[in-house]
């Protein structure tokens, strides 16, 4: 069923497909409901980095040695986790200065130069086409072979193929033609392609699926698995040294090593992984999950690498067969039709996804950057008074797109055959490379000037071309090959892939050192001795610290000057349409809050910045910023204006963090005092609720001794049993009340630290004893046991024998409050504990809550509800009692659960008074 | 230090986790003959270690805010 007709109808039904997506994704997206608005899309389209190179080239090379693929996909693994950091501020300025592509990001940075636009665009194109030739290529091998079915030949083998009959210009032009339908359908201030994106994901996704399809097969379809290939691999002597292949530090490690780091670079600055990653990003929270889904679709497609390139190894030994081929021919040499068919289209999507991205993403730089720019200077053209330019500037972009893509086919045609895939790709890297210093640096660096960019770009791009392209040139027979040994002019010295004599090293390793060199050091030492103007000034304050500011204003402090607003509406209209000049228009006058059109729409600074803005997403920076300066009357600021304001930006944004600092203090000073507060006003309700029952307290007696008192006076003729009565009754009460008022007094000479202390060898034993015989008449009134539990001898410390005694008989007293009469039981034990004496009263009474127990050693704190429960004392014994223990460094709390009785215990230091006089 | 920027610390420490490990010498450690499991020792290591290295990138990225918003 691999006839040659078969193979076409699918492969245009296939390319139908995309066309309907795309046009689907653009209908959707026009209507206001984007599909790309996903992280999932967002992610899948990154995955245009891998092209029919990683498609067919990966086994290729895995072929030649081992893991020496594998660089090319963890390289970007290793990048993507900066990408926090690095491509969020990317994507935030871009957003900002609506950046259109990756030339016109540099060109912005430094000063909106249309020099450095150009240069960089001039890079970018000479560099990637070799890299869509190799696309181009890849189908074209792949259908050739495909068409030989049930053979399998090589393409070299089977001579050239006449001109019109080449499978390759034909995709070119198909690709050129779906280029032009959805990357310049129209011209858009935020250049989204969301038609493109969604093709490109859902090709993402095909090339995927074929890559896994065909690896399932040839591990465990022709053989029994991983193990099985390997084992075959490792029994074979040609094959067995792949499985170790890495050796020497300036062998394949350095090779390695710059891998990496070239695929590092590549991902951010490859022109089309700038468009997906950056200018097609319609939000910036995709990042996140495309940092860790890119990575995991890198890894899937190269799972199956390393057992397709054995496979393919062991099934044709006799090296008659390309390795670039063998996920193709695998499949056909085991008349696996289908699943050959899903290949090809696999790899057609791979070489389609990249092209297409990459030509939209070069036409919008060549058109920016490099026509319009000298377009605009030449007055001949009078392009100031056309009055439409839209276009001009689609012709151009359109012309732009057929232009790269035969100029891939023409690099296909005439040099394409000198090398595998995989080194033609490395080349592109090396190239975009280049621009890694002047972004990286551009973002993070203030100090990066115009000319530092120039030198830096130029120094880089000289050394790739005389490295590399020359090479690749002199190996296509455009030049004489001896060049390549001996040097031009038999300088050895300046043997391109042996620079100064800089041999072993593979040549793209070779290339990235020199280039490298020359790129950083140009960019570098030329930045620092040469000064920034204004503007140049400005664009680095405005992209290193894009995060400090807020919005799209923050260029509008830099501008002064005089405009109006219908000539800035008729510039907007000539590069936008009217219908779009007009909607920006009423766009901004709407935020405003004033009429448009024949309101007052103030032609200020933040307007003009914000007009300028528009027009660089149609037209980039640079053209923009001369258009705008052709209908305004401008006075252009000097370095040390520019410096002023964004000092001040800067003093303002310090201020901030100051007094952003400041409040956060006094919002935990204000907190403090809250708490503070708060305990305050508790403390004053327990005060309160003292006083309440003190006084309660005193009347009680005072009651009954004013009226045993009244009784007496007022009858004389009271009996003398009953008088007696009386007056022990007013006796007793008035105790009481001497009680009540020495424990005050006593509790506020322990607060104010005025008590004083009578200190002598004490025995606890004996402290506990006595009070136990003063406390045993109110233990026999209240029908409650008391027991003891003490040991023979305790050591005798030293302390207040008369507090000690009060601690313990407010304790015990505490505690024959709250027994029921005839069941309670007491029991008070005495140990010696680690250096402590340790003393329980323990009790069988109704427990204390955990709440309470939290708080009863506070003032005033009675345990039970205040509000229903009676007081049982003042409050003031176990407060009281802390204090004691407290003075003496011991420890005082209770252990309860209710319903199972209440123990209180407290500890005393043996060793104070040694301790007290060591530390004196 | 807020969420976001202790997370692109993680991503950055984690990145340089990866240089230090697909380089020598770490990798000279795996490059020799025998097996795990019949897959290569370095073929195994490396396709282990990435494979790691994305798991923990997902974990430091997807990791709930502790600011708790």
């Amino acid at each position: 069923m691999l006839q040659g007709w078969v193979i076409i109808v699918v492969s245009f039904a296939y390319l139908g497909l995309l066309f309907a997506i795309a046009y689907y994704a653009d209908q959707r997206a026009d209507a206001g409901r984007s599909v790309i608005a996903s992280p999932y899309i967002y992610s899948l389209s990154l995955g245009v980095y891998a092209t029919a190179w990683t498609f067919y080239g990966s086994v290729g090379r895995a072929a030649s040695d081992g893991v020496g693929f594998l660089p090319i996909y963890i390289g970007p693994t290793l990048m993507i986790a900066l990408w926090w950091v690095v491509m969020r501020k990317i994507i935030r300025i871009s957003k900002q200065n609506r950046i259109t592509s990756l030339a016109d990001f540099i060109a912005s940075r430094y000063g909106k130069s249309a020099l450095i636009g150009g240069l960089v665009t001039v890079i970018a194109v000479v560099g990637i086409v070799p890299y869509i030739s190799l696309q181009l290529k890849a189908v074209s091998n792949s259908f050739t072979i495909v068409l030989q079915y049930p053979e399998i030949v090589m393409p070299a083998k089977i001579g050239a193929v006449p001109f019109l009959h080449d499978t390759a210009l034909g995709v070119a032009l198909i690709l050129a033609a779906f280029a032009i339908a959805f990357g310049t359908r129209h011209l858009d201030a935020a250049e989204h392609h969301q038609g493109m994106v969604a093709a490109i994901a859902f090709e993402s996704l095909v090339k995927l699926l074929a890559f896994l399809a065909v690896g399932t097969f040839v591990t465990f379809g022709i053989y029994n698995g991983f193990g099985d290939v390997f084992a075959r691999a490792a029994a074979s002597s040609k094959l067995r040294a792949m499985l170790t292949p890495l050796e020497g530090v300036a062998g394949s490690y350095a090779s390695w090593a710059w891998l990496t780091i070239l695929s590092m670079l590549a991902i951010m600055f490859l022109p089309r992984q700038f468009q997906v990653a950056v200018i097609e990003n319609v939000d910036e929270k995709h990042l996140n999950k495309a940092i860790w889904l890119f990575p995991l679709y890198m890894l899937a497609i190269n799972i199956f690498v390393l057992p397709i390139a054995f496979g393919g190894l062991l099934r044709f030994p006799g090296g008659n067969v390309d390795a670039d081929a063998f996920v193709l021919t695998l499949p056909m040499a085991e008349r696996q039709e289908l699943l050959a068919l899903l290949v090809f289209i696999g790899g057609l999507s791979a070489a389609t996804g990249m092209v297409i991205v990459e030509t939209i993403a070069l036409s919008t730089m060549v058109c920016n950057d490099l026509v319009m720019p000298v377009l605009l200077r030449l007055r001949v053209l009078r392009l100031n008074q056309r009055r439409d330019l839209t276009g001009l500037l689609l012709g151009i972009r359109r012309g732009a797109i057929v232009l790269v893509l035969l100029l891939g086919y023409l690099y296909f045609r005439l040099a394409g055959e000198a090398y595998a895939l995989v080194s033609i790709g490395l080349i592109s890297f090396a190239a975009v490379a280049q621009f890694a210093p002047v972004v990286l640096g551009g973002i993070f660096w203030k100090g990066g000037t115009r000319r530092g960019a120039l030198a830096g770009l130029a120094a880089g791009f000289l050394v790739w071309f005389y490295t590399l392209l020359l090479p690749a040139f002199a190996r296509s027979d455009w030049l004489p090959i001896g060049f390549l040994e001996t040097g031009p002019f038999g300088l050895a010295l300046l043997n391109p892939q042996q620079l100064f004599g800089l041999a072993r090293l593979d040549h793209i390793t070779h290339a990235m050192i020199w280039s490298m060199i020359a790129n950083i050091g140009a960019y570098v030492g030329v930045s620092l001795s040469t000064a920034q103007s204004a503007e140049e000034h400005r664009q680095a304050s405005l992209f290193v610290d894009v995060f400090k500011r807020s919005g799209e204003a923050g260029g509008a402090r830099f501008w002064r000057g005089t405009a109006s607003a219908p000539e800035l509406f008729g510039l907007l209209a000539r590069f936008l349409g009217p219908a779009s000049a007009e909607t920006v228009f009423q766009d901004y006058a709407h935020a405003k809050g004033v009429q448009w059109p024949g309101g007052d729409l103030a032609a200020d600074a933040e307007f003009v910045h914000y007009v300028e803005t528009q027009l660089a997403g149609a037209i980039g920076a640079s053209s923009a910023r001369i258009m705008v300066a052709s209908v305004v009357k401008e006075d252009a600021l000097t370095i040390e204006e520019v410096r002023q304001i964004v000092d001040e930006a800067s003093q303002v944004v310090a201020y901030s963090h100051q007094l952003e600092q400041k409040s956060r203090e006094l919002e935990a000073a204000t907190t403090e005092l809250r708490a503070a507060n708060e305990r305050l006003q508790e403390l004053d309700r327990l005060k309160d609720d003292f006083v309440s029952t003190v006084s309660h307290e005193l009347r009680t007696p005072l009651t009954s001794i004013r009226s045993f008192s009244e009784i007496l006076r007022e009858d004389p003729k009271v009996e003398l049993a009953q008088r007696r009565k009386f007056l022990d009754i007013i006796t007793k009460e008035t105790e009481r009340l001497t009680r009540l008022i020495n424990k005050i007094l006593d509790l506020s000479k322990l607060e104010s630290g005025t008590t004083e202390w009578h200190e002598s060898p004490i025995d606890m034993k004996e402290v506990i004893e006595s009070t136990m015989t003063a406390a045993s008449q109110l233990f026999k009134e209240n029908n409650v046991r008391l027991e003891a539990r003490l040991p023979q001898r305790v050591p005798r410390l030293v302390a207040d024998f008369d507090r000690i005694t009060q601690v313990i008989f407010n304790l015990l007293s505490n505690a024959v409050k709250f027994c029921e009469a005839g069941k309670g039981r007491v029991e008070v034990a005495l140990a010696e504990d680690n250096g402590f004496l340790r003393v329980d009263v323990s009790d069988n009474g109704p427990g204390i809550s955990p709440k309470d127990q939290k708080v009863i050693f506070e003032k005033f704190r009675q345990a039970g509800d205040a509000l229903t429960d009676k007081p049982r004392g003042t409050g003031l014994g176990l407060h009281i009692s802390f204090h004691i223990i407290e003075h003496y460094g011991g420890r005082i709390w209770v252990t309860s659960r209710p319903g199972e009785g209440t123990t209180f215990s407290f500890t005393l230091p043996l060793v104070r008074e040694a301790a007290a006089t060591d530390a004196v | 230090m807020d969420n976001f920027e202790i997370k692109g610390q993680r991503l950055v420490a984690l990145s340089m986790l990866g240089c230090l490990v697909f380089n020598y010498p770490i990798l000279e450690l795996f490059n020799r003959a025998g097996t795990i499991l019949g897959i290569p020792v370095l073929y195994a290591f490396i396709f282990a270690a990435w494979g790691l290295l994305i798991a923990l990138m997902a974990l430091v990225v997807e990791a709930r805010d502790r600011t708790g918003r």
